[in-house]
């Protein structure tokens, strides 16, 4: 047997003085760490086990457990650091790849914390919210041309418009899957994105039946994997997005792990429980624009053209020569994933390794299709790692139409990014299908913590606009005039399109 | 006898299709498309019983995301046919291209002639819900890849074409579902994930099931076709690429 130094990461520390031994911790650690003696009646961990997810903390009745990283120090050394040495260990123990869940942890600049806001000063006065109204109403869809208005008996409108989905504030919920997340969590993000009139994206794993009465808050996904896609799936979304890529792991597929497949996600994906969820890198059916605007129109004539179709892909290098093709294929939304998105699993090496920031990829894209003229033709909704509304606001100012949020709303339900999502065994009751643990989520009050943080950013945005004399996002989109850089190089500042401070 | 016939010449897809649409709504059962000269996405996501008959060649992604219609193709077809089907049935009296049954959950295609490229990726079954495509040729490179469910038969009746029934990668990465073959596969040209069997008692039957309804459709001898040995292709383990992750 190969020896296995079993250097952990977290150790846990409890306060023998406050334990009452009540066994919270025992029951609530789903990775087995916390252990119960019955001879003993003594309650203590297996602190190799612990993955830091802070659940028996956050329960604890008496506060007597708290996590700590491991106090056990290698010899210092910034090139091979402990993760490194554990992650090397794991590999010669088990000859796989690393996988982990949510996004890239790694300290690769954040442009957002180089981006401020403007405010009004004097000559142009700032608008107070609390008095006035301010408008965050958003519309993601095709935008014509031109308009054409006539003009007999009143004013109406000529020109016929696209489908548009329409958005009570500029954010969304970015795709999560049934099966990555348990069923209580996706009801959760349906119900609060009704509550706060906006949408919830279904990802990849189809829709269970009992949520298609959200129907008109539901974005529905079409993979490479096309679990769940039928004709009922695709009628019931108010929009359908067609998903390339994923910024934690752009350019390879998905696997959901048969740990996760029970009998519910057996029938709502239509594969056999247990086996893993295969989705293949490509959507082997395109291989070119044309064929992704093949795969756009035939969705589009499944649903007589009814609704806005949207394709995403993963922030990568080129992703302003492809996002001009994805609108000329068709695309009414263009969704870009940049490289700090979350995901259920990805591996390791390319969740840290590969695509771009999101901040760099919005502005290319949105000065590649002005320049084009064709700005007008698709929405941009982009998403990977939007921490907090001045993310959000100062990606409208870039040019995003909507952002899409994953690891904030998990976040907002107890997450606490420990990256074991992949295991099946969320001590949150979020990235598990275990009913003992899914149970941890009740859709009621997970919608309601949703909704109430929704309606924060929501104050929030409305207060900074305010504070730049705006008092419709509409004026503050693509504005990017109202932001100004700090410590960025030329380069930065000129893919940004934005200028320095003090300028 | 056909409620309707809908003439195609020189009409671009959108108004075909529409065109198509209405006459189903306006409750035609049986439709004829004539002088369909490649104009896609025929009967996508089509809900209803319809019976629609396509004299010419229609083009990509016949019969996307269908549910319910049986289309009948008196010639050849093109890429994508089935593409995600649910329910229903398409019968090719000719060969068809590449991508044949991508992603399909149920339903029938009943193909005379050879195939192209990755036919029958990603088919799934659940319960009664099994996906069915016959192919009376060869086929091309990947056939039945990353396979999850549903049946997939490969024919290879005509004896005059000397090239092997199928190309290469056979079954790649398939996880679950049944693939049979008229004939044996050479094992190089099979993916790792895929085991081959001698047929069974339950094999049999529902190879008589599926073949005789085959028959019937195309008008081929059911006895001719299974006069020869067929073999059963599975996979392997139903977690395939289970042991790739350091957990």
């Amino acid at each position: 047997m190969i020896f296995d130094p079993g250097y952990h990461e977290f150790s846990v520390v409890r306060d023998e003085d406050r334990c009452i031994k009540c066994r919270v911790c025992v029951r609530q650690c789903s990775f087995e760490s916390a252990c119960h003696d019955p001879e003993e009646d003594s309650v203590y961990n297996d602190q190799t086990k612990c993955v830091g997810c802070h659940r028996c903390e956050a329960l604890c009745p008496t506060n007597a457990i708290e996590i700590r990283r491991s106090q056990s120090n290698f010899k210092e050394n910034e090139n091979f650091t402990a993760d490194v040495i554990r992650n090397i260990n794991k590999q010669a123990l088990t000859g796989g790849m690393l996988l982990t869940g949510m996004g890239n942890d790694k300290p690769y600049p954040i442009y957002w914390d180089h981006m401020l806001l403007d405010a009004s000063q004097v000559t142009n006065p700032s608008i107070d919210p609390l008095r006035e109204p301010m408008e965050l109403r958003t519309f993601l869809g095709r935008k014509p041309d031109f308009l054409e208005i006539e003009e007999s008996e009143g004013v109406s409108l000529k020109t016929e418009l696209a489908p548009q989905l329409e958005l009570e504030l500029p954010i969304v919920f970015s795709a999560m899957s049934y099966g990555a997340i348990n069923y209580n969590v996706c009801e959760a993000l349906a119900m609060a994105a009704g509550a706060a009139g906006t949408y919830y994206n279904t990802g990849e794993g189809g829709l269970h039946k009992n949520l298609y009465k959200y129907a008109k808050n539901t974005i529905v996904q079409v993979a490479s994997g096309r679990f769940g896609v039928h004709r009922e799936y695709l009628d019931i979304g108010a929009a359908i997005e067609i998903k390339i890529g994923q910024g934690a792991k752009p350019g390879i597929g998905g696997h959901l792990p048969g740990e996760k497949i029970g009998e519910e996600v057996s029938s709502t994906r239509m594969i056999p429980v247990g086996t893993d969820a295969l989705s293949p890198a490509p959507q082997h059916d395109i291989y070119s624009i044309e064929d992704l605007r093949q795969l756009i129109y035939a969705l589009k004539e499944a649903t007589d053209y009814t609704k806005p179709v949207s394709v995403k892909i993963a922030a990568v290098h080129n992703s302003a020569a492809i996002a001009s093709g994805m609108v000329r294929a068709g695309a009414d939304i263009i969704a870009l994933d940049g490289f700090r998105g979350g995901t259920g699993a990805a591996p390791t090496m390319v969740r840290d390794n590969v695509g771009i920031p999101i901040e760099l990829a919005l502005a290319s894209v949105d000065t590649r299709l002005r320049e084009e003229g064709i700005r007008n033709q698709a929405s941009i909704l982009v998403a990977g790692g939007f921490r907090n509304s001045g993310d959000v606001i100062k990606a409208i100012a870039l040019g995003a139409d909507a952002i899409y949020i994953g690891t904030a709303a998990l976040v907002a339900l107890g997450c606490t990014l420990c990256q074991k999502c992949y295991t099946g065994k969320c001590g949150w009751g979020i990235t598990t299908n275990d009913p003992y643990l899914a149970r941890r989520q009740n859709p009621e009050i997970a919608a309601q913590k949703l909704t109430n943080l929704l309606r924060g950013w929501g104050l929030e945005i409305k207060e900074m606009l305010g504070g730049m004399g705006l008092n419709a996002i509409e004026s503050l989109r693509g504005n990017r005039l109202k932001l100004r850089g700090v410590g960025l190089s030329d380069t930065d500042l000129d893919i940004l399109g934005i200028l320095p401070a003090g300028k | 006898m056909c409620d309707m016939v809908i003439d195609a010449k020189g009409v671009y897809y959108k108004e075909l299709n529409k065109r198509i649409r209405d006459a189903i709504l306006r409750g035609k059962k049986t439709i004829d498309l004539i002088n369909i000269n490649g104009q896609r996405y025929i009967a996508d996501g089509i809900n209803s019983g319809t019976v629609i008959n396509i004299n010419g060649v229609p083009g990509q992604d016949l019969a996307a995301f269908m549910n319910g219609p049986t289309v009948i193709v008196n010639s050849n077809a093109q890429d994508g046919v089935g593409n995600t089907m649910n329910n229903g049935k398409v019968i090719i009296h000719g060969m068809a291209g590449d991508v044949l049954g991508y992603g399909m959950r149920g339903g029938k295609l009943h193909i005379l002639g050879d195939v192209g490229y990755r036919v029958g990726i990603h088919m799934k079954s659940y319960k009664d819900q099994v996906p069915v495509i016959i192919v009376g040729g060869k086929a091309g490179d990947f056939f039945g890849e990353y396979m999850a469910g549903g049946v997939l038969i490969l024919l290879n009746l005509n004896k005059d074409d000397p090239r092997p029934a199928v190309g290469d990668y056979f079954g790649t990465g398939m996880h679950g579902g049944a693939i049979y073959v008229r004939g044996v596969v050479d094992k190089h040209k099979l993916g790792a994930e895929v085991n081959i069997r001698e047929i069974e008692e339950d094999d049999e039957r529902i190879l008589e099931e599926c073949l005789k309804e085959y028959c019937d459709d195309l008008k081929l001898d059911y006895e001719d076709i299974m006069s020869a040995k067929f073999t059963k292709y599975i996979p392997v383990s139903r977690r395939p690429y289970g042991n790739l992750y350091a957990y």
